[in-house]
C-alpha cells in the first residue's frame, strides 16, 4: 500500500487508488467536473488539477494513480492557477444565462466559478451556440451550455445500459446527441440530469417551476416499485416539485428511476379530498361523520366471516397494521395485501424476501430469473445486476420472454415447467447452479401470481435445495415484488388469518354474495367488477378504479403525505417523513381506521404514531430494527402441485403507468406515448 | 474548420462488394475475439474507399460486423475529418493553407484550383468529377505547398503546375508521378547542397575486428592475473606530518 502526503496529511491507501479518491479518503476535496464515482474515469474536463512535487506540470488528480513517497499540494499557487486557467477555458463557450437555467442554485460550474472563475471575461470573440437536442419527455437540453464532460454518456453507456448518447464532432463542434436524436429508452434516463454538473441537461416537467433554496426538502421512501429507493422530496408550499434520489450505498447507490422521479405530478390530479357516499347510484360528497355512520349502518350485526379487506401496492405498514387490527376486532380474518394473489407463504419470511439483498447481487455469479422482466419491475435492482455484468464471471439465464434486459443473457425458454426441469436435475442449467459459488433464483411476479404460483414457489425452493443455493452466509433463493407495499403488509400480519380468504377467495365470495362489505385500502389493480354486490369502503387518495366502484369513499394520504414505514423487497424496514399535509378533508390513514373504530365501538389501542409503532413492534420485532437487514431464518414452504407448462404473463404491461398515482399523471402519459404505444410525433412546436 | 454535418440525403443500405467485404474479414482477423472494436476505423476507411463516403448506412454496417452500438461507430466517424460525411467528386482534392504551406504560396494554389474546378472548398462540381477541401498540415511542410488527390500527395506546387494537374486530371490522363512536381529527389534541396557538401565517398578505414578482438582479450587476461597476484605493499605517506 503507497504511503503519499496530500497537503501535508500522511495517507496511506490501496495501489490503484487515484490521488483523487486518496484524496477524498483524508477529507481534501478537489474539484471536478468529469470525475463520478460510479463511473469510469474520462479525465478530459480538468479541473482537478493538483500540483505533484518533481512533476514538471500539474497533474489531473483523477485519472492519476497514486505512487509511493508522493507530494501532493491541493491548494498550491500552481493549482490554484491551473485551475482558474482551465475555468476561464470552460467559461468561454458557457452562456452567462444563470437567473434563466434551472440548475441556478444547485450548479456544480456556477458554484465552482465563485471559488475558481475570474472575476471578468478577457475573451472577445462569439460564443458558439450548439443546437438543442431531442431526448425524450423527461430530459430538456440546452446544449449551448454543456462542457462535454461526458458524465451522461458514460451513465447511459455503463449504468442505465443503452449506449445511445454520444459525442459526435471534435474539438469546438463536438456536441453531445442521441442516435439520430431519439428519446432516451432507458427507464433511468432522469439520473443523467442529476450528473449534469451545468444546466444542459435539466428536467423537462420541473422546467421553470422552482429554485432549490425555495423548496422544503423532506427524507422519504419511492413506492413505485419495491426496490425502497430512497428519495428527497423538495415541495413548495402544499405541492411537490419534484423527487430526487438520496443516497443508500446498499439500496439505490444514487440513481432513481424515472418513474419514481417524475410521477409526482400525478400526487396533484385526481385526488380524492373529500369523503363520499353512494346515493341512488351516485357518490355525494358527505362529511366524515355521515361517512362513518354509512359504515357502521352496514357493519351493524354483520358477521365476522362475511366482512373482508384487500390492501393496495402503495399503503405504509402502519395503515396496514390498523386496519388489521381493526378487522381482528370484527371477528374477520378476510385480509390479505396480496392483489395480484402472489403465492407466496405470509409465515415464512424467507419465502417472500430479496434473501441475497440487493448489496449481494455483486458477489452472485450464476442468476437465474425466473418469470420477472426486471428491467421494468425493478429498474434500479436492474442496473445493479448491470454493474455486476461489467466485471466478467457472471452467467445469468431468463425463464420467461425476452425483455431486451440491460446485460447479456440466455433465455432457457418461455415456459414454466423448466423450472420444475431445473429443480429434478433433469436440465443442464442445474450443474451450473451447482457448480457456482454464491448462485441466485430471482422469482418474480409473473411466475407466482398464477394459478400454479405455490407449485413454482415450491419447485423454485426445491431448486434452492438441490442446487445449493442456501449455504453458510449466503441465501440466494430471492422473490422480487413488484408492490412497495406488499413486504410490510405481509410482515403486520395482513394476510388471511386461520380460515380466511385471500384476494381470490375475497373476490370469489364477493362475487356469489358471501360477503357484505369490502374494505378497499388503496386497492386499484383488482378485478373490481368481481366485487358483486358487496357493500365496497374505498380508502385511498386516488380516484382510480378502486373509488369508482366504492360505495364508501374516505380520502386517505399519499406517500408524500404521511409518516409511514415501507418494507422493501429484501426486507429493509425504512421510515419515510411527511412532506407535504393531505389535500382538502383527507386524513392519513391509521388516523382514520383510529377514528371508525371509535364508532364502530371497536376502538383500537393506539392514540399516537409512536404507540401505533410500538404495536407494530409486537406484531412484527423486525419493525424494530430501521434500515437493517434480518436474515430470514429457511423454513419448509411452498405447495405441492403441477407447474402448469404455460408462458409467463409480465405484469408490468406499461413501465410508467403502475399504480394510480402514474396513471394520473401527465408525465407518465406523455412517456407512455413516446416508449410504449410510439403514438408521439414531432411538432412544430418541438425544439 | 467548420462543423462537418452528415448529408442530408442517406443511402437505405449498405453492403461491402465482395472484394472488401474478404478484405475487411482479414482486418477483424487481426485483433483478439472480444476487442474487434479496434477494426472500426480500418473498416470506415473501406466503407469510404468503396463509396466514395462514408453514409449513416455504412455506420450501422460496420457497427453490426463489430458488435459496436451505432452512436459508437458515429463518435468515432464524425471526430476523424478524413472520413467523409458527404458524397465528395471521384477526384478529391485537399488543399493544404497550414502555415508552411501558406508561407510558400498556398494561397495560389487554391486560387488555381478555384479558377479551374469552379467550386469552393466542401463543394462537388456538378458532373461529380472534383470536390475541394480545406485540410489542416497534410505533413509535407518540407516540400509545401502541397495538394493531396486521393491517396495522392503533389508537392512544390504552384498555380501552374495545379492548373495542369487538374488539367491532366480531368482529361483522365494517367496521373504524373506523385511527390514533387519539380523533380526534386524526395525531399532534397532544390539546385545544389547548402550543406553536407563533403564528398560520401570519402573511405573510411575498414577497422580490423579480428584484431581488436584479440587485444580485448589480452588485456582482459592482464587484469584477471593482475588482480590474482597479491596486492602491492601499502605505500608510505609521502611526506610524514613533521
Amino acid at each position: 500500500m503507497p504511503k503519499l502526503t496530500i497537503d501535508g496529511i500522511q495517507v496511506e491507501v490501496p495501489a490503484n487508488t487515484t490521488i483523487l479518491q486518496a484524496a477524498e479518503s483524508v477529507g481534501v476535496e478537489i474539484p471536478r467536473f468529469c470525475y463520478h464515482d460510479r463511473l469510469s474515469i474520462a479525465g478530459n474536463c480538468r479541473m482537478c488539477l493538483v500540483d505533484v512535487e518533481k512533476s514538471p506540470k500539474p497533474v489531473a488528480s483523477c485519472a492519476m494513480p497514486v505512487n509511493e513517497g508522493m507530494v501532493v499540494h491541493t491548494k498550491s499557487d500552481r493549482a490554484n492557477k491551473a485551475r482558474g486557467g482551465v475555468m476561464e477555458f470552460l467559461l468561454i463557450n458557457h452562456p452567462l444565462d444563470c437567473p434563466i437555467c434551472d440548475q441556478g442554485g444547485e450548479c456544480d460550474l456556477q458554484d465552482q466559478a465563485m471559488a475558481y472563475g475570474f472575476d471578468r471575461g478577457r475573451f472577445a470573440e462569439n460564443k458558439r451556440a450548439v443546437k438543442d437536442k431531442y431526448m425524450g419527455p423527461l430530459v430538456a437540453t440546452y446544449m449551448t451550455r454543456c462542457i462535454h464532460c461526458t458524465r451522461c454518456v458514460r451513465f447511459a453507456t455503463e449504468v442505465a445500459g443503452v449506449p445511445e448518447l454520444g459525442a459526435l464532432g471534435r474539438g469546438e463542434d463536438m456536441e453531445i446527441t442521441t442516435y439520430l436524436e431519439g428519446a432516451l429508452s432507458s427507464e433511468l434516463s432522469g439520473n443523467v440530469v442529476d450528473l449534469c454538473p451545468v444546466g444542459a441537461l435539466t428536467s423537462k416537467p420541473y422546467a421553470f417551476s422552482a429554485r432549490p433554496w425555495e423548496l422544503r426538502k423532506t427524507e422519504s421512501i419511492d413506492v413505485m416499485d419495491a426496490v425502497g429507493t430512497n428519495i428527497r422530496v423538495d415541495a413548495r408550499g402544499r405541492e411537490v416539485m419534484r423527487v430526487l434520489p438520496r443516497i443508500h450505498e446498499d439500496v439505490n447507490e444514487e440513481w432513481l428511476a424515472d418513474k419514481s422521479r417524475h410521477a409526482c405530478d400525478g400526487l396533484a390530479y385526481q385526488r380524492l379530498d373529500r369523503p363520499y357516499v353512494r346515493r341512488n347510484g351516485k357518490l355525494a360528497a358527505v362529511t366524515w361523520d355521515e361517512a362513518f355512520d354509512a359504515i357502521a349502518v352496514k357493519l351493524r350485526g354483520a358477521v365476522g366471516s362475511r366482512i373482508a379487506a384487500i390492501a393496495g401496492d402503495l399503503m405504509d405498514a402502519e395503515s396496514m397494521m390498523a386496519l388489521k387490527d381493526l378487522m381482528t376486532g370484527l371477528g374477520s380474518q378476510n385480509t390479505d395485501c396480496r392483489q395480484d394473489g402472489a403465492a407466496v407463504d405470509p409465515k415464512t419470511r424467507a419465502s417472500y424476501l430479496f434473501n441475497s439483498t440487493i448489496a449481494g447481487i455483486e458477489q452472485a455469479d450464476v442468476i437465474l430469473i425466473v418469470g420477472s422482466d426486471v428491467r421494468r419491475e425493478a429498474p434500479v435492482l436492474n442496473a445493479r445486476i448491470r454493474k455486476r455484468s461489467l466485471r466478467s464471471g457472471l452467467t445469468v439465464a431468463v425463464i420467461g420472454a425476452d425483455t431486451q434486459l440491460t446485460y447479456k443473457t440466455e433465455n432457457l425458454g418461455a415456459s414454466a415447467d423448466i423450472l420444475a426441469k431445473i429443480a429434478d436435475g433433469s436440465h443442464p442449467f442445474a450443474e451450473k447452479l451447482k457448480n457456482a459459488k454464491k448462485p441466485m433464483i430471482i422469482v418474480g411476479m409473473a411466475a407466482l401470481a398464477r394459478a400454479d404460483g405455490g407449485a413454482i414457489l415450491s419447485a423454485a425452493r426445491q431448486v434452492a435445495d438441490s442446487c445449493g443455493l442456501v449455504k453458510d452466509g449466503w441465501n440466494g433463493f430471492n422473490v422480487l415484488h413488484t408492490a412497495a407495499g406488499r413486504v410490510g403488509g405481509l410482515d403486520v400480519g395482513f394476510a388471511p388469518g386461520e380460515g380466511g380468504k385471500d384476494t381470490r377467495g375475497i373476490l370469489d365470495a364477493a362475487g356469489k354474495g358471501e360477503l357484505d362489505v369490502v374494505f378497499l385500502l388503496g386497492a386499484d389493480e383488482i378485478d373490481t367488477a368481481k366485487l358483486g354486490r358487496a357493500f365496497v369502503v374505498y380508502q385511498g387518495h386516488h380516484g382510480d378504479r378502486g373509488a369508482h366502484r366504492a360505495d364508501v369513499i374516505l380520502p386517505g394520504a399519499a406517500y408524500t403525505e404521511k409518516d409511514g414505514t415501507y418494507v422493501n423487497t429484501e426486507g429493509r424496514v425504512q421510515e419515510a417523513y411527511r412532506a407535504v399535509f393531505p389535500p382538502g378533508d383527507a386524513r392519513e390513514d391509521w388516523t382514520i381506521f383510529r377514528a371508525l373504530s371509535a364508532v364502530l365501538g371497536k376502538t383500537l389501542p393506539y392514540d399516537n404514531l409512536k404507540q401505533l409503532r410500538a404495536r407494530m413492534v409486537k406484531a412484527n420485532p423486525v419493525f424494530a430494527s430501521a434500515d437493517k437487514i434480518t436474515a430470514a431464518p429457511w423454513k419448509s414452504f411452498g405447495t405441492s402441485g403441477a407447474v402448469v407448462a404455460t408462458p409467463f404473463d409480465y405484469p408490468v404491461k406499461n413501465y410508467y403507468m403502475t399504480d394510480p398515482i402514474s396513471r394520473a399523471s401527465r408525465t407518465m402519459a406523455q412517456c407512455t406515448e413516446e416508449f410504449v404505444l410510439g403514438t408521439k410525433q414531432k411538432t412544430g412546436t418541438h425544439g | 474548420m467548420s462543423a462537418r454535418v452528415m448529408a442530408e440525403n442517406q443511402p437505405e443500405s449498405f453492403k461491402f462488394r465482395a472484394e472488401f467485404l474478404e478484405r475487411a474479414h482479414r482486418i477483424i482477423a487481426k485483433y483478439p475475439s472480444s476487442r474487434q472494436a479496434s477494426a472500426v476505423i480500418p473498416l470506415l476507411d473501406l466503407a469510404q474507399r468503396q463509396e466514395g463516403w462514408v453514409s449513416r448506412a455504412a455506420m450501422e454496417h460496420v457497427g453490426e460486423m463489430l458488435d459496436m452500438a451505432s452512436i459508437r461507430v458515429m463518435e468515432v466517424a464524425t471526430f476523424y475529418t478524413m472520413f467523409k460525411l458527404a458524397p465528395a467528386g471521384r477526384n478529391h482534392l485537399q488543399v493544404c493553407t497550414s502555415l508552411s504551406c501558406w508561407l510558400r504560396g498556398s494561397n495560389d494554389v487554391v486560387k488555381a484550383c478555384k479558377e479551374k474546378l469552379g467550386i469552393g472548398f466542401g463543394e462537388v462540381t456538378p458532373d461529380g468529377a472534383f470536390s475541394m477541401e480545406e485540410v489542416e498540415c497534410a505533413g509535407a511542410c518540407v516540400n509545401a505547398p502541397v495538394v493531396a488527390v486521393g491517396d495522392d500527395y503533389y508537392e512544390d506546387v504552384d498555380y501552374a503546375s495545379t492548373g495542369k494537374l487538374i488539367e491532366a486530371l480531368r482529361r483522365g490522363e494517367k496521373l504524373p508521378n506523385h511527390g514533387s512536381v519539380t523533380g526534386r529527389d524526395g525531399s532534397a534541396p532544390a539546385g545544389d547542397k547548402t550543406s553536407l557538401t563533403d564528398d560520401p565517398t570519402i573511405k573510411i578505414p575498414k577497422q580490423d575486428l579480428a584484431a581488436a578482438k584479440a587485444a580485448f582479450e589480452k588485456a582482459k587476461a592482464d587484469a584477471a592475473a593482475k588482480a590474482a597476484a597479491p596486492p602491492p605493499p601499502p605505500p608510505k605517506p609521502a611526506n610524514p606530518a613533521p
